[in-house]
């Protein structure tokens, strides 16, 4: 019985088995099904244009014509690329001032309508508008702006702020911080927008602690409100520095590069590969390069901002 | 973000060449390229122009639809997309049944393929010989003649007689010397003065100086390129003499504010305002200018004489895909014919783009008119394949050449040392 009984059970085990298997099948089946839609879009849309985009670096690809393989040519031939090279220069430097200004700005703003008071909610609004602002039509906006014909200098003449018409994008410098000052104007309030998240994720009760400890609104901003925000500012950061490295549509329209090719950006170079000489393969070679140069950025600042996490 | 856009964009054109074999070298298809003659049997024709000639090619499509059964379904492309649109459609085999190009940019169109060879057809024309020329010359590749001229812009001397009367000066005299265009414009500025001066130019729009510098080389016989494009003559003497001359005009304060700054976008926009005396002027825009003002017109001189234009503007031809060949070059014929060259464009003050109609019925009523037309003859465009990141490219060398030259202190020294720049641009591969 007890034998007969033990047959049965085993046999009734090895019965219930590929049931179970076919479960489990069905199971990765059904998550397989769940997930492809999004694989495919990622493969189609994310990866597939970067394996051409490689595979297209490793080609002499002209826009017209037949691509031939040419891997390493269009890599090695970037160091003698002059403008490239002034251009990595430039959009450092352009990175550099930027992020501070638009930072300091931006924190400054958020500070100021931190706090639940009447009116602050039209500030708020005030400060995020230019944001909602197309870009390349903020840029045209400040184009006009600068011009000759624009309403800006004369009205800082009749203010008697000026004597003269100024030269708004006639010098290096003044073609850089005019730029500046239209990316400041279109990115402060969105700036602000993250910095005030992560100012409204402090309990109260930490300032009210400090408050009954006696801390000034220094030292309360200082070692409270600075130390609490270090992951929000790193994420602004990294949106920022980003932005700055690949920006293309404000010197693209208000500088066109000038005065004397000194506001030439990275990505202005890579456009002019691509679609002013139409070689598409040297286009990719840098455009490779400087998703790397992202990538590697990222990683480091995601790592920091992941630590203080 | 914008890289992804960027790569995005590269990836979308690699995925069309890829798709369609990238088809550079294939051998033209769609039919008819030896056969003459069109055919206006109620084909739906599909033509694209830029932007920057726009009204010329609407008005061009409307009359020929209004009067032929073939029906042309125009699309205009913004300027600084043009080229971009038509490589991708190339890259796709995607191209209109007609497509417009810049004059400039054709050689990189018809050494690639893009236009049926319709030689054939051009000759069979009675006034094949009329066609301008420097058009005719852009649109032909290896003896092959592949477009036809479209519309013409061309760069002349526009001065206000008001001023000429103003500063003592003949307003029927127009300058015929480089040096005596100097001196009127100078004589403005020391006469009149105040809120008035002499000459006015785009001094960061690298396209302006070759459209208003360079006849000056040609009126005196020079050159700036070799003749296939691919070395730079910048040094010629007479590049060097006009820019000194304008260099000396910016010193002494003679050319309207703005100048440095300009780059492109406005520069013919001053001139109409009244206050500027003689400066070179796209001649599509006189018909843009205040009906009250008194312009003379006049071909811009070299140095010490001689006469000259860029002629500029577009060219036009049968993409080497389309099916519909013979009803293309219905359209394309047409747009040659008298009817639509005096009645349409004449009648608009556009340049014709036939040298035997350069005294027609409308130009006839405007002397300016007949000054323009005869100078199709005797200007010059420019051949290069890399024309383009060469001279209009605003980081391509010739603006930071021509800004050395003509804001500096040593005009000889600048074109001297940017011919190598130069010439590495339009000989790189």
């Amino acid at each position: 019985m007890s034998l007969g009984g033990g047959v049965s059970t085993a046999q009734a085990r090895l019965e219930r088995r590929p049931a179970r298997l076919s479960l489990a099948r069905r199971e990765s089946l059904k998550g397989l099904g769940y997930s492809a839609p999004t694989a495919v879009i990622v493969g189609v849309f994310f990866l597939l244009p970067l394996v051409l985009v490689v595979w297209m670096s490793m080609n002499r690809w002209r826009i017209l014509g037949s691509p031939t393989f040419n891997f390493p040519d269009n890599y090695t031939k970037i160091p003698d690329n002059q403008l490239f090279l002034d251009s990595v220069t430039f959009t450092l430097k352009y990175t550099a001032i930027t992020t501070v200004l638009l930072s300091g700005i931006a924190l400054a703003l958020a500070l100021s309508v931190q706090n639940q008071r009447p009116g602050v909610g039209l500030f708020r609004t005030a400060y995020f508008l230019p944001g909602a602002v197309g870009f390349a039509a903020a840029s045209l906006l400040f184009y006009g702006f600068y011009s000759q014909t624009g309403p800006l200098d004369s009205i800082l003449m009749d203010l008697g702020i000026a004597d003269e018409p100024i030269n708004w994008l006639g010098t290096p410098n003044a073609a850089l911080f005019s730029t500046i000052g239209m990316v400041i104007w279109r990115f402060a309030g969105f700036n602000m927008l993250i910095l005030l998240t992560g100012l409204q994720a402090i309990p109260t009760e930490v300032y009210e602690a400090a408050r009954s400890d006696g801390a000034s609104r220094w030292q309360t901003f200082r070692y409270i409100t600075l130390p609490l925000l270090r992951s929000t500012i790193a994420l602004m950061l990294v949106i920022s520095i980003t932005g700055s490295l690949l920006a293309f549509d404000q010197f693209f329209i208000l500088t066109r590069g000038g005065p004397d090719g000194t506001t030439v950006s990275m990505v202005m170079v890579i456009f002019r590969e691509g679609f002013t000489r139409f070689d598409l393969g040297s286009a990719a070679a840098l455009s490779v390069l400087l998703l790397v140069v992202l990538v590697v950025l990222n990683v480091i600042q995601l790592r920091v901002l992941g630590r203080e996490r | 973000m914008r890289t992804a856009r960027l790569i995005g964009t590269l990836a979308a054109c690699a995925a069309l060449a890829v798709a369609a074999g990238c088809g550079g070298d294939d051998e033209p298809e769609g039919g008819g390229g030896a056969a003459s003659g069109g055919a206006d049997t109620g084909e739906t024709i599909t033509m694209w122009t830029r932007a920057a000639t726009q009204t010329q090619s609407e008005r061009l499509v409307k009359a020929y639809n209004a009067s032929h059964k073939n029906q042309v379904e125009l699309t205009v492309i913004p300027t600084d997309n043009y080229q971009a649109r038509v490589a991708a459609a190339a890259g796709g085999k995607n191209l209109p049944d007609v497509f417009a190009s810049d004059v400039i940019y054709a050689p990189n169109y018809t050494s690639q393929g893009l236009y049926l060879d319709i030689t054939d057809r051009i000759d069979a024309l009675e006034f094949a010989d009329s066609l301008a020329p420097a058009h005719m010359r852009l649109g032909t590749y290896e003896d092959a003649k592949y477009t036809v001229p479209h519309t013409l812009d061309l760069s002349v001397l526009f001065y206000n007689k008001d001023l000429y009367k103003k500063a003592g000066l003949d307003p029927e005299t127009p300058p015929t010397t480089l040096n005596e265009f100097a001196e009127h414009a100078r004589t403005i500025r020391e006469k009149v003065g105040g809120k008035t001066y002499g000459t006015f130019f785009g001094g960061n729009c690298p396209g302006c100086f070759v459209f208003t510098f360079w006849p000056s080389v040609w009126a005196a016989g020079g050159d700036i390129m070799n003749e296939d494009g691919t070395e730079s003559t910048i040094d010629d003497p007479n590049m060097a003499a006009t820019f000194q001359l304008y260099n000396d005009l910016v010193k002494d304060d003679v050319v309207f504010p703005g100048y440095k700054t300009e780059a492109g976008p406005t520069w013919t926009g001053f001139f109409g305002k009244g206050n500027i005396g003689v400066m070179p002027m796209p001649s599509t825009t006189l018909g843009l200018m205040p009906k009250d003002m008194d312009i003379g017109v006049a071909p811009i001189p070299g140095p010490d004489g001689g006469e000259s234009t860029f002629v500029g503007g577009d060219v036009v031809g049968i993409s080497s895909t389309t099916e519909k060949a013979d009803a293309a070059w219905d359209f394309v014929s047409w747009t040659l014919s008298e009817e639509a060259q005096v009645e349409i464009l004449a009648k608009n003050k556009d340049v014709v783009g036939r040298t035997d109609l350069a005294d027609n019925k409308y130009s006839a009523e405007d002397e300016r008119v007949v000054t323009i037309n005869e100078l199709v003859e005797k200007g010059e465009t420019p051949y290069s394949l890399n024309f383009g990141a060469t001279y209009n490219d605003p980081t391509g060398p010739w603006l930071k050449v021509a800004r050395d030259a003509v804001f500096g202190d040593d005009v000889q020294g600048a074109l001297s040392s940017g011919k190598e720049s130069i010439t590495a641009s339009l000989a790189q591969q």
